[in-house]
């Protein structure tokens, strides 16, 4: 293999380890932060255990996401050294911006809010938590505007050889960056929720802790759906976006080869990309691809055809991974308008306690499937139509790749599985019954 | 103009990356021999606890900084030093997670696993630090096309050896005194023997790389060119000085902040020294990356400026106030009472 293709393994690799950790802290933070608040307000110690139990879990997360964090920076520089010097005018100031502003907040309040319980005001310690909420979705909102300058370049000039700032404004606000945002964050959002759910759903179907996980299992029903219902309402923007921004991406997604009027969404069908058509292609809804692109079910969508063969993605991958998510969200929906609909007997509803616990996973695959439309979506541009994939790559020896690549599958692995050996440790724990100890664990 | 400015920013942000994470670095590394009791264990690593990650926010900042402001130095300098760089994120990775996860097990040997990952970890992570920027003071090779000609063994020279090693001395003795701050009684005493020999690494390594400096690099030659920036290695010294002082009065607080100076006037001298160099092409002076070859356009130079300039004091000032917060010392009743690792 070479430099490019092992470095692009690496990329989505270590891209996708880390992503296993951000988006909990993205959801997970708000809801420690609502527990803490309701503590605070109502000083019921039901729900300081709650924010103690889950804020632990928190942490455990937290460790493997910061350090996971810094291996992407590196590899803009070690890896894509040519993206680097082309781009760094714009990309890497939204790197810095998001360290600076952003990621020292969260660091640093962290630590406050997990060392200070016994050292700051009530007040005090409770805003520790909304900054670290705050400042980490704040983080989120720079890199994702940085990838989002990549999926649609706006506000730059291509001078001195390379692409300069020219709006900065116009970067930051474009709506590409907030759409790619939300729908991100949104996603988060919900497997915060439904990892609080999980786990409550767990204690409550063995009777454990029961006053504590009724609390949190009630907030994290509302809280679910509220988020489903977001991530729905605006996940068509992200489908509409594409169709003027990146086309081809959109045409993977459906599998659509022909640039056609009143195009349908198949249920059914799988891609022949040799012979740009559709193997099997079945049970259509009429127009709803048009309307979905452009809220007109006559309207006109561009198909592969149309885009040079090697402009396009893979589209197999693409076509998958959207179904995939789509289909698991759809689940994801259904599931939180049950947990909602019995959030006040949750205690008697034994299936669906049984069933949350393994429901966990989902939107970590679901998320991650997101990351794939979008990024192998993406391809074969680094920056969309502007650079392409492999003339960002460093020149450098393919042995040294190598090198890091095996170092970082080892150690992901092992870290991966002390982690989660970890929190399902804790997880099954529940809140320490005395005030005290919390140390000791 | 602007990019002497922003040269002067990213000196100031490795300065205060080695300052601050090298007081944790250090401890970090000795935490097995100073500590002998778990109990100690605990109190060096909760001694670190609150400020371990906002430390190394300075290097992701740093980092940023580079990549920002000098996007063509970014590129070379870390594709340059490609495998460097990803054991030093091996380092970071493997004590990172070492706080977290130590005390999550209640096992002896689950502990001592971690204890070694924080030490080999942090130890590694100083080491790195040191060849790679002694490497940078003495020039590496790279082409007109900032594409690096060598491998791993061509950082592995004397100098840039002498470099890691001194960056080792500096960080150990700075968390020997980060120690001496956080603790009491009989563990405070062993950290100030500890720091006291230390010390005298620190001074033989400083001498013998400022030394070496002078013969291997054009620092000095550069400095004498801008003799207000000879007070930088006239700083080092007093800060070094210092330290041992106050420590033998027990003063911990002022030999850590002495420390510190000693640290960041060091960093200081070698990067006022490359001035404009960021990355020096040892195969012709035609083909370095300077603050003004490899700088970002205007336009984002002045945005960064305003976003700097107006974040950072903001950042400075809630760091300090955590300090001064949690700068309390670590002992029994600390351990039993309140949350830690």
């Amino acid at each position: 293999m070479d430099v490019l293709l092992l470095s692009r393994l690496q990329f989505a690799m270590t891209c996708f380890f880390h992503f296993l950790f951000v988006p909990l802290t993205l959801g997970l933070s708000f809801l420690v932060a609502i527990f803490e608040t309701a503590y605070v307000r109502t000083g019921n110690d039901d729900w300081r255990k709650a924010t103690k139990f889950f804020g632990k879990l928190f942490l455990i997360n937290f460790a493997v996401g910061v350090v996971t964090g810094i291996p992407l920076e590196f590899q803009f520089g070690t890896n894509w050294a040519n993206y680097s010097k082309y781009v760094g005018d714009i990309f890497g100031s939204l790197l810095a911006v998001e360290a600076t502003v952003t990621f020292f907040l969260e660091s640093t309040f962290i630590a406050v809010w997990f060392f200070g319980w016994k050292r700051l005001s009530k007040g005090l310690h409770l805003t520790s938590i909304w900054i670290v909420a705050i400042a980490s979705n704040m983080s989120a909102f720079w890199i994702i505007a940085a990838n989002a300058w990549m999926q649609h370049p706006v506000g730059y000039v291509i001078r001195n050889g390379r692409a300069e700032l020219d709006n900065f404004r116009q970067v930051v606000t474009q709506k590409f960056a907030i759409v790619e945002f939300l729908h991100t964050a949104g996603g988060a959002w919900i497997l915060g929720g439904f990892f609080v759910m999980g786990i409550s759903a767990w204690h409550l179907a063995r009777g454990s802790h029961v006053e504590v996980f009724r609390r949190t299992f009630r907030v994290a029903a509302i809280w679910s759906l509220a988020m489903c219902v977001f991530e729905i309402s605006q996940g068509h923007l992200s489908a509409e976006i594409l169709s003027t921004a990146q086309p081809a991406k959109l045409a993977a997604m459906e599998s659509h080869w022909e640039t056609s009027e009143s195009v349908p969404m198949n249920l059914v069908a799988w891609p022949d990309e040799k012979g740009e058509r559709n193997a099997v292609e079945a049970l259509p809804i009429p127009g709803a691809l048009s309307f979905l692109a452009h809220y007109d079910f006559k309207a006109s969508v561009k198909g592969l055809k149309d885009i040079p063969r090697d402009e396009r993605p893979p589209v197999l991958p693409v076509f998958l991974s959207f179904r995939a998510m789509v289909g698991l969200g759809i689940m994801l929906f259904l599931v939180s308008v049950w947990a909602f609909w019995k959030r006040r007997q949750a205690v008697e509803q034994k299936l669906l306690l049984r069933l949350l616990p393994w429901l966990i996973p989902v939107p970590y695959l679901v998320n991650l499937l997101g990351w794939t439309v979008a990024e192998v979506g993406r391809q074969p541009w680094i920056v969309y139509g502007v650079m392409r994939t492999e003339h960002g790559v460093s020149k450098i020896a393919a042995s040294q790749v190598w090198g890091s690549l095996a170092m970082f599958f080892v150690i992901y692995s092992l870290l991966g599985a002390v982690d989660f050996y970890l929190l399902l440790k804790f997880a099954r724990k529940g809140p320490l019954p005395e005030t005290h100890s919390a140390s000791k664990a | 103009m602007l990019e002497t400015i922003w040269f002067a920013i990213w000196g100031v942000a490795w300065a205060v990356y080695f300052m601050l994470d090298g007081f944790d670095l250090g401890l970090g590394a000795l935490v097995p021999f100073v500590a002998k009791t778990e109990t100690d264990k605990r109190i060096a690593v909760n001694a670190m606890g609150p400020f371990w990650d906002g430390n190394e926010v300075w290097l992701v900042t740093a980092g940023g900084v580079t990549f920002a402001a000098f996007p063509t130095a970014y590129a070379v300098m870390f594709s340059a030093l490609y495998t460097p760089f990803m054991l030093l994120l091996l380092a970071l990775i493997l004590r990172g997670v070492a706080f977290e996860f130590r005390g999550k097990v209640d096992s002896p040997a689950w502990r001592s696993v971690w204890d070694a990952s924080l030490a080999i970890g942090s130890s590694l992570a100083a080491l790195l630090l040191g060849v790679a920027f002694a490497n940078l003071f003495a020039g590496i090779p790279v082409d007109g096309e900032g594409v690096f000609h060598g491998n791993l063994f061509t950082f592995l020279h004397p100098y840039a050896l002498a470099g890691g090693l001194f960056f080792v001395a500096a960080f150990l003795h700075h968390g020997l005194l980060w120690l001496a701050v956080k603790s009491d009684g009989e563990l405070r005493e062993r950290a100030r023997v500890f720091a006291a020999k230390a010390w005298f690494g620190a001074l033989v390594m400083a001498v013998v790389f400022l030394a070496w400096s002078a013969v291997r690099t054009d620092l000095w030659t550069n400095l004498l060119g801008r003799p207000v920036f000879l007070a930088l290695p006239v700083l080092a010294v007093a800060g070094l000085v210092a330290s041992t002082f106050f420590s033998r009065q027990g003063r911990v607080w002022a030999a850590w902040g002495a420390s510190s100076l000693f640290i960041a006037a060091s960093a200081g001298f070698g990067i006022a020294g490359m001035f404009p160099n960021i990355v020096a092409s040892s195969l012709s002076p035609s083909f370095s990356v300077t603050a003004f070859n490899a700088a970002s356009s205007p336009l984002t130079l002045k945005i960064m400026l305003g976003v700097a300039l107006s974040i950072l004091p903001l950042v400075v000032a809630y760091q300090i106030w955590v300090y001064v917060r949690f700068g309390h010392v670590v002992d029994e009743d600390v351990l039993a009472d309140e949350p830690g690792y």
